[in-house]
């Protein structure tokens, strides 16, 4: 990156480019700050003249729908992650691009994952000149060593639909993973042997994309029943042979942890829960799918069951133990943004109280309101913590791109927002004085919860008040780091960073939150 | 004193690799001259390197170390982990025989009393650190920092260095702090080392004879005095053959520093030559006999480990039997059993409402002046009385009144 990028400093004190991959940017000016301002973007009006009377939009090849598309160089391709590190597709497209000769393409999966490292190839020929969108384990060394052409931009899931619907991203051809199709592009991601349950992160491509391809390993007779992607949208189908591992894409079974630390984290916050009293009956909650997540619904579910609560709905990352919730009459909906396994994906299928939600309905921040903030509490992880109660989720402390935001940033929206966290990792302190990289405001994180201790925002009396005569360990967040500072001899050193922006992280509104740096 | 060349040798202590948590690997090798080449390869490199190197160099020079090449693998281990890894393998290299690296120490927690709460003491593996660091979240009554049965043999000695440091640098809240030592001779060794950091209580294995606990008991409190500590520091004896079970009143008589008695039940039951089963009849006549042996003497009795960690109603019950027998608490090797074991040792509701009911009785006749203890018609005998005052003071120290 040679030329001097321009910086201002956001309402967070953070430093962020005032222009990113060409296009201006706003930074961060608080939350529910921004006002946007214009009408949604749409793709260009079609005649059925130009489709196939008998609705069949089959061709032979993902290289042939590409050329059919009319790619050029320039353009921006999508997928979605609902496969997960089992997704083949996305790199069939890249590869039939690159096969095409076209260069200089803006790659933007709604996440990428390591079995989609190759995509490094294609930077280093210069098919791909930059990826938007999560990026782990080596592509994300990739981009912070400095070595991706253009910069990489962070958002979480609301985010990248409100990018895409603003305008802000113009997706010129979606590529969509279909477990289940038929010939008119109508697709499923509930049945077939590809599996993967929702097919929500791929919605918005096939809404506002000026091309769809649905690529699919199980064609259907019309109709494809149920169908979550509207055949209308789209314009070519391909048959392969597989669209992904199965294997990779839903776990067989998801595992809760067996650690006791991590098990005490979970018994912490589904106490806390209890005793501020927002477990109660009608109440809705939503946990990730980690270790320490699973391992809460199970000591919540107990709870549940000995004070008689039932709750309205549950939000998921959907497993086995959400499953079992609706099963056991312990709630009455699930709403269902990603399904994590057999279990999961065999009740979407089956269930109607499970149901298929998309990131417009439940995190798009620019709409008429969304699911996240009518959630009582959240519970999630993070790579670290401030005092401030501000979280990161992207970096570790090294400053080394690691996870995407996925939901994380969509659901501080919350009543309750709780990380659950152990207060150190491998003598790594996980409570610091600033992160390393802002993911979410502090003003949006209520609760703190590690195995030393529960911190709550001085911010939230209403919650300090309700927990007083608790026995939970309630402690400040200053004294928790301290004791974790002692255990581990220290302050941790930073790293060292430069001064060239490798990556931005995006708000829920499309302003600049904070910049990732390439590291010395 | 210097010791003789041909014993000074290249020596390693320590673990890494993939799987290894919390632990660092040192090779040393001592030489003439060149000073001190250190080098580190650590996942906290970017955080700790230059905090480890600089620890490694301070560590070395108070052994006394000057010129020797050191090579550290570090999986994210805490700072007194790296002071023993450090100190364990310049002494096997034949260096510092007298010297110590300790660690800055912890205030010492509130002195031990004689008859404690012991419902549930946790095992730690002497050699692994990644057990000992959050330990004491999950309030065990004790922890038992282990030298014997969970140590290899070739590692003993890094296990002493260790488990000292352990003691010295590790929070473990209101947990009592044990130590196991190893057989005698072995295990009067290793009270030079640990009794300088006041443990609370030392657990004495494969006792057969009174004779063996009065030389731990003599060792013990010539330590005290040299190193002027002034805090009990209790012994229990761990009794695991016929022949210990058949001395086991006189055992728990050896010293007024016994305050418990415990059975080792895999020892136990091959001495006898019979398989250890989940009921435990094999084993029903030695542990009623250690009871009374503890009781006679006016100590606790402490049962053996379960040992099936995924069975937690067989934990239950078991620990219910032992209670019922008479023992006060019972081993423990997993933190996920503390929580059965003490729901097993502690009095039911109706237990404990039938206690307070013949305490207030008695204390009302008392305030009547009256000799005789009645609740409604029954009388209530002297003993009995005071077993419910016991059991209500127990149930006060568990929360539960």
């Amino acid at each position: 990156m040679p030329e001097r990028i321009e910086l201002a400093q956001n309402a967070a004190g953070r430093m962020v480019p005032a222009m990113v991959n060409g296009k201006p940017q706003i930074p961060y000016i608080g939350v529910g700050k921004y006002q946007p301002r214009g009408r949604k973007q749409a793709p260009p009006v079609r005649s059925s003249k130009d489709y196939p009377e008998n609705g069949d939009k089959r061709v032979s090849d993902l290289e042939t729908a590409l050329r059919n598309c009319g790619l050029r160089d320039g353009m921006t391709i999508s997928n979605h992650h609902h496969l997960r590190d089992g997704d083949r597709v996305a790199l069939m497209a890249l590869e039939a691009a690159a096969r095409i000769g076209v260069k200089d393409l803006l790659w933007f999966p709604s996440a990428s994952f390591p079995s989609q490292k190759s995509a490094i190839d294609l930077m280093e020929k210069g098919v791909i000149h930059h990826i938007e969108g999560s990026m782990n384990g080596p592509l994300g060394d990739y981009c912070t060593q400095g070595k991706m052409r253009g910069m990489g931009v962070l958002r979480s899931h609301g985010g990248r639909w409100q990018a895409i619907q603003d305008g802000e991203v113009h997706v010129d051809i979606a590529v969509i993973a279909a477990p289940t199709a038929d010939a008119f592009g109508n697709a499923d991601g509930s049945h077939g042997r590809s599996a993967c349950g929702s097919l929500g992160f791929a919605l918005a491509d096939s809404m506002y994309a000026d091309h769809v391809i649905v690529v699919t390993d199980n064609l259907v007779p019309f109709p494809c029943i149920p169908w979550q992607i509207q055949g209308n949208n789209v314009d070519y189908v391909v048959e392969v042979d597989s669209i992904g591992d199965p294997a990779k894409i839903v776990s067989g079974t998801t595992q809760i942890t067996r650690s006791p630390d991590r098990l005490r984290i979970a018994e912490f916050v589904a106490s806390f829960l209890r005793e501020a009293g927002i477990m109660k009956n009608g109440f809705s909650f939503q946990a990730g799918a980690g270790g320490i997540a699973l391992a809460f619904v199970q000591y919540l579910k107990a709870m549940m069951k000995e004070d008689g609560v039932k709750a309205r709905f549950v939000r998921g990352g959907s497993t086995k133990f959400l499953v079992e919730l609706l099963n056991e009459g312990l709630t009455d909906y699930i709403l269902d943004g990603q399904t994590f396994d057999l279990a999961g994906v065999q009740s979407i299928g089956s269930d109607p109280r499970h149901v298929s939600t998309s990131p417009f309905t439940s995190y798009n921040y620019h709409g008429k309101g969304n699911f996240a903030s009518m959630v009582d509490a959240v519970v999630l992880g993070a790579t670290e913590v401030d005092v401030n109660f501000n979280g990161n989720v992207v970096t570790h402390s090294d400053g080394r791109l690691l996870h995407g935001i996925g939901g994380w940033q969509n659901c501080l929206a919350s009543g309750c927002t709780i990380l659950a966290v152990p207060s150190f990792r491998d003598r790594i302190p996980v409570i610091v004085d600033e992160v390393t990289t802002l993911t979410g405001p502090g003003e949006l994180i209520d609760v703190i919860v590690t195995e030393r201790g529960i911190a709550i925002n001085p911010r939230r009396q209403d919650l300090m008040d309700a927990t007083k005569n608790s026995k939970l360990p309630i402690r400040p967040i200053q004294d928790i780091k301290a004791e974790v500072e002692r255990i581990c001899g220290g302050k941790p050193a930073k790293p060292k960073l430069t001064d060239n922006p490798v990556a931005v992280v995006k708000w829920v509104d499309g302003t600049v939150l904070d910049t990732v740096w390439q590291i010395s | 004193m210097s010791t003789p060349a041909e014993s000074i040798r290249a020596a390693e202590a320590g673990h890494w690799g993939k799987d290894i948590r919390s632990d660092l690997h040192v090779a040393f090798e001592p030489r003439d001259r060149g000073g001190l080449e250190i080098s580190l390869e650590s996942r906290v490199d970017l955080y700790y390197g230059d905090s480890i190197r600089a620890q490694a160099r301070q560590v070395l020079e108070t052994l006394g170390v000057k010129n020797a090449q050191v090579r550290m693998h570090d999986e994210g281990a805490l700072p007194y982990v790296i002071s023993a890894r450090l100190e364990t393998a310049v002494k096997r290299a034949g260096l510092a025989a007298d010297q110590k690296a300790l660690p800055e120490a912890m205030p010492l927690p509130n002195p031990s009393a004689k008859d404690r709460l012991r419902r549930s003491r946790l095992y730690l593996p002497g050699t692994e650190p990644k057990y000992a660091i959050n330990a004491g979240l999950h309030e065990p009554d004790a922890i038992i920092l282990d030298l014997e049965d969970s140590v290899h043999h070739a590692e003993k000695d890094a296990a002493r260095i260790l488990v000292r440091n352990t003691l010295r640098a590790v929070d473990f809240g209101a947990c009592e702090r044990m130590v196991r030592i190893n057989q005698l001779p072995l295990g009067l060794q290793e009270l030079v080392e640990i009794v300088p950091e006041s443990p609370d209580l030392i657990l004495v294995p494969k006792v057969e004879y009174a004779e063996q606990l009065g030389e731990v008991d003599r060792m013990v409190n010539e330590l005290k005095l040299r190193y002027q500590i002034n805090r009990p520091i209790w012994l229990m004896p761990i009794i695991e053959s016929a022949l210990g079970i058949e001395n086991a009143a006189p055992i728990a008589a050896a010293s007024p520093n016994v305050a418990a008695l415990t059975i080792g039940l895999e020892d136990y039951t091959a001495d006898l030559g019979v398989a250890k089963t989940s009921e435990g009849r094999e084993s029903l006549y030695a542990r009623s006999k250690l009871v009374h042996a503890a009781k006679a003497v006016g100590v606790q009795a402490i049962d053996s480990v379960f040992g099936d960690v995924g069975d937690m109603d067989g934990l239950l019950r078991w620990g219910q039997n032992s209670r019922a027998m008479g023992f006060e608490g019972m081993g423990c090797i997993h933190p996920s059993q503390i929580r059965v074991i003490h729901e097993a040792f502690a009095p039911t509701q109706a237990e404990i409402e039938k206690a307070l009911k013949i305490v207030t009785a008695f204390e009302e006749a008392q305030q009547k002046g009256l000799g005789v203890v009645s609740l409604g018609s029954k009388m209530i005998d002297p003993p009995v009385v005071h077993r419910a005052q016991k059991l209500v003071a127990r149930a006060k120290q568990m929360g539960k009144a």
